[in-house]
């Protein structure tokens, strides 16, 4: 089996109890959710579920299936990642006295192109927004130093095709 | 969720009138089409319990002995009568006891709503007493379900509950109101749910792919259907009827699928899967094409999937387009409900005998009534056989009756030797193979079917599983016809060990109670034969008794069931012995 990288975009009803139905899906076939992000999306009152999964094709298209046919799902898509613009953001927490002990730190900064979001007496906070691989080698370049503590939100991810949801829903009231 | 509602027909706007949630609930059931449910009472479904005593003239509660058994009852219900069936219970282990048959009904898509009562919304989240988190537990085994926590929501989600369990592929669908809900008042009106925007039950037909299908279906040497439960549920029995008269096609059934067409039908090949008929099984790794109807390639049915049918190219007419590519992939999928889609191939299907594929079939079936029929249906050995009382059930009973099976050698035997006349007519638990399933399965059956004759086939661990249910019956008068075909031991299980476990009988020998003692208690007229020569007065007179009856046959205690498919073999590799 041939795993890929591929991004799952869900519109869904907003409702309680969705993500607990959507995760089951996944749980039932042991397939691990490498990040999710759950927001609103271009239309009103429809939430957009990113979901990113490391698997085969297949294994993929059956999950999909799986999830379309959730009542309160309206539509999912799968994209493999030459297919999306996306991004994740971090978090870095360093402790403050590495800004001025460790001169490479500075560089770090300046190569990862992310931003000092808070510096204190104890410690200061590095925000980086990009592609996975980025964030994980900003990760490993800090890692010698010392991280205090790290965060990486769930991945973000927009379609080069089109995802027309609003036109399914409008087909909804004329059919 | 966006709904599309409509109003009852005549009237121009609905009625507001003031009234409990608990009242409000019966009110949609009524305005649903209810008559019946099953169910037990306990502390949070209180409300709703005092309102059935209300309307008890126009909505009758049957009470089950155990919640799983109202489940298996409204499942027999839907399952013959085409309705949804709809059982109640409180919260807690009330609301747990509801999972087995949920998890029955979603596999074996049968529509059922399911009503829970909830600790009050106050209580919710605090470990109060009988709280569970039932929504989080039925998720993975339901098509859809919520938790109405506010009175107002009671009519819309209902509605929503009756129009999801029923459309498209059914399923089941449970609804937990908290106890505030059914106490506190709403200015009552009802619409009926007529469509969900994120949901569509049942997919558009593809031109294109009625093309494909048709042409497939032309140009085959060797084709041969298998059909499913999805034929019943489409109403397409006609359909079917129809292709394979037309298309001179074999068609074989899944154990869904049975009864969909007529058992004595010139076309009718038998059952496919792991204990289905010896030619159906070894001819899928033969045909040309494989049309695939309203099933699932379940793994019972396909053996081991790298080497089934693979030489075929296959079609699948399917309303579920998760189905799709699932186990088998499917060269043309004809998505859309059943009887639509075969009406829209009929007219591009040229007639067609396969007389000489169709001649395969038939020598096959000779092997198979050689090596193992012949033996089932006429035993010359001392013990009885289950073939041969499921035999003279079928035969009494003029291929009549509703046959109700349990799970395990029984339930195989019951589908391979019963002869349906009827859709509708073989209730079994197909998927989740449930034991305990076919004792209140059959009341249920009963109930949809009050002018037919219903004969639950049990083995002697199932009934066990789901006994109580005698005490529904004998409360409820309800003349079922119960036949437990006792080998004193777990067979199928035996069976596997026997074959693949050097006979270890681990936990499969049961030492059994008298159960016509049991049944008698009961009030029921009950009867155990032990040889063959009774066999068929014992029978008539369990068929022309008004009232329940309940007859026991020691059968051979260790007789295997054959054909079988080893699990994980290929369909090729059936054994005959």
């Amino acid at each position: 089996m041939k795993k890929e990288w591929f991004t799952i975009s869900v519109y869904a009803e907003n409702n309680v109890g969705l993500l607990n139905r959507i995760s089951g899906i996944f749980l039932k076939r042991h397939i691990n959710i490498e990040s999710l992000n759950v927001s609103k999306s271009e239309i009103e009152h429809v939430s957009k579920f990113t979901i990113v999964v490391n698997t085969s094709k297949d294994w993929t298209q059956k999950i999909v299936q799986q999830i379309e046919k959730q009542i309160e799902v309206i539509k999912a898509y799968y994209h493999d990642d030459d297919e999306i613009i996306y991004q994740e953001s971090a978090l870095f927490k360093v402790a403050s006295n590495l800004l001025f002990d460790e001169r490479q730190i500075q560089n770090i900064i300046k190569d990862s192109n992310s931003q000092i979001v808070t510096v204190s007496r104890d410690f200061f906070v590095l925000a980086k927004s990009g592609r996975r691989h980025e964030i994980d080698e900003m990760h490993e370049a800090l890692l010698p130093y010392g991280i205090m503590q790290f965060v990486r939100s769930g991945r973000i991810a927009v379609s080069k095709a089109e995802m027309p949801i609003s036109k399914l829903l409008k087909n909804f009231y004329q059919d | 969720m966006q709904t599309l509602k409509e109003t009852k027909k005549g009237a121009n706007k609905p009625a507001k009138i003031k009234m409990s949630g608990a009242e409000a609930i019966i009110h949609c059931l009524l305005a649903e089409g209810v008559d019946l449910l099953y169910g037990y009472p306990g502390g949070a479904i209180m409300p709703v319990y005092d309102e059935l005593y209300k309307f008890q003239d126009k909505l009758t509660h049957i009470l089950t002995r155990h919640e799983q058994g109202a489940t298996h009852a409204a499942q027999g219900y839907a399952r013959v009568s085409g309705k949804v069936g709809v059982a109640m219970a409180t919260s807690g282990p009330g609301a747990t006891n509801l999972v087995t048959g949920l998890a029955d009904a979603q596999i074996d898509s049968t529509p059922m709503v399911c009503i829970t009562g909830q600790v009050t919304r106050q209580l919710l989240g605090s470990d109060a007493f009988q709280e569970t988190d039932i929504i989080g537990i039925s998720t993975p085994v339901t098509k859809w379900n919520y938790q109405i926590t506010k009175v107002e929501e009671i009519p819309e989600i209902l509605a929503r509950a009756f129009y999801i369990a029923k459309s498209g592929r059914p399923g089941p669908v449970l609804i937990d109101i908290t106890k505030n809900a059914q106490f506190d008042t709403i200015e009552f009106s009802y619409e009926f749910c007529k469509g969900i925007r994120s949901y569509v039950p049942v997919p558009k037909p593809q031109a294109s792919a009625i093309d494909a299908a048709a042409e497939l279906i032309n140009s085959a040497k060797k084709p041969m259907i298998v059909f499913g439960q999805g034929v019943i549920l489409g109403h397409a029995e006609e359909e079917l009827k129809a292709l394979i008269e037309k298309a001179g096609i074999p068609a074989a059934w899944t154990i869904l699928g049975l009864s969909a067409l007529d058992s004595d039908h010139p076309l009718n090949v038998g059952m496919v899967g792991m204990h289905g008929n010896y030619g159906p099984n070894i001819l899928t790794n033969e045909c040309d094409l494989l049309i695939a109807i309203g099933m699932r390639f379940d793994d019972r049915v396909t053996g081991n999937l790298e080497t089934y049918a693979k030489q075929a190219k296959v079609i699948h007419f399917e309303i579920d387009p998760a189905e799709i590519n699932k186990n088998v992939h499917a060269d043309v999928a004809v998505l859309g409900d059943s009887k639509e889609t075969l009406s829209l191939v009929l007219p591009k299907i040229k007639k067609n005998s396969h007389e000489a594929w169709h001649n395969e079939f038939k020598e096959k079936y000779k092997i198979e009534f050689e090596a193992v029929i012949k033996d089932d249906l006429f035993p010359t050995k001392e013990g009885i056989t289950m073939a041969e009382v499921v035999n003279e059930i079928n035969t009494a009973s003029g291929h009549e009756a509703v046959i109700v099976s349990d799970v395990g050698q029984h339930q195989m035997i019951a589908c391979r030797y019963s002869k349906f006349k009827k859709t509708k007519s073989n209730i079994t638990s197909g998927g989740l193979g449930t034991m305990g399933f076919a004792l209140p399965a059959a009341i249920g059956a009963k109930m949809g079917a009050m002018d037919r004759e219903v004969v639950a086939i049990i083995g002697d661990g199932g009934y066990q599983m789901t006994i109580q249910e005698l005490g529904t019956i004998f409360q409820n008068k309800t003349p079922v016809k119960i036949v437990v075909l006792n080998n004193d031991h777990l067979g199928m299980v035996r069976q596997w060990q026997e074959l693949f476990f050097e006979s270890r009988y681990a936990s499969t020998v049961m030492s059994n109670p008298n159960f016509v003692k049991i049944a008698e208690g009961y009030d029921i007229t009950a009867k155990r034969i032990t040889e063959r020569k009774d066999l068929k007065a014992s029978i008539s007179e369990m068929l022309a008794s008004k009232d329940a009856y309940f007859l026991e046959v020691k059968v051979e205690k260790e007789d295997n069931v054959f054909p079988m498919i080893p699990s994980g073999a290929s369909v090729s590799d059936i054994r005959l012995k």
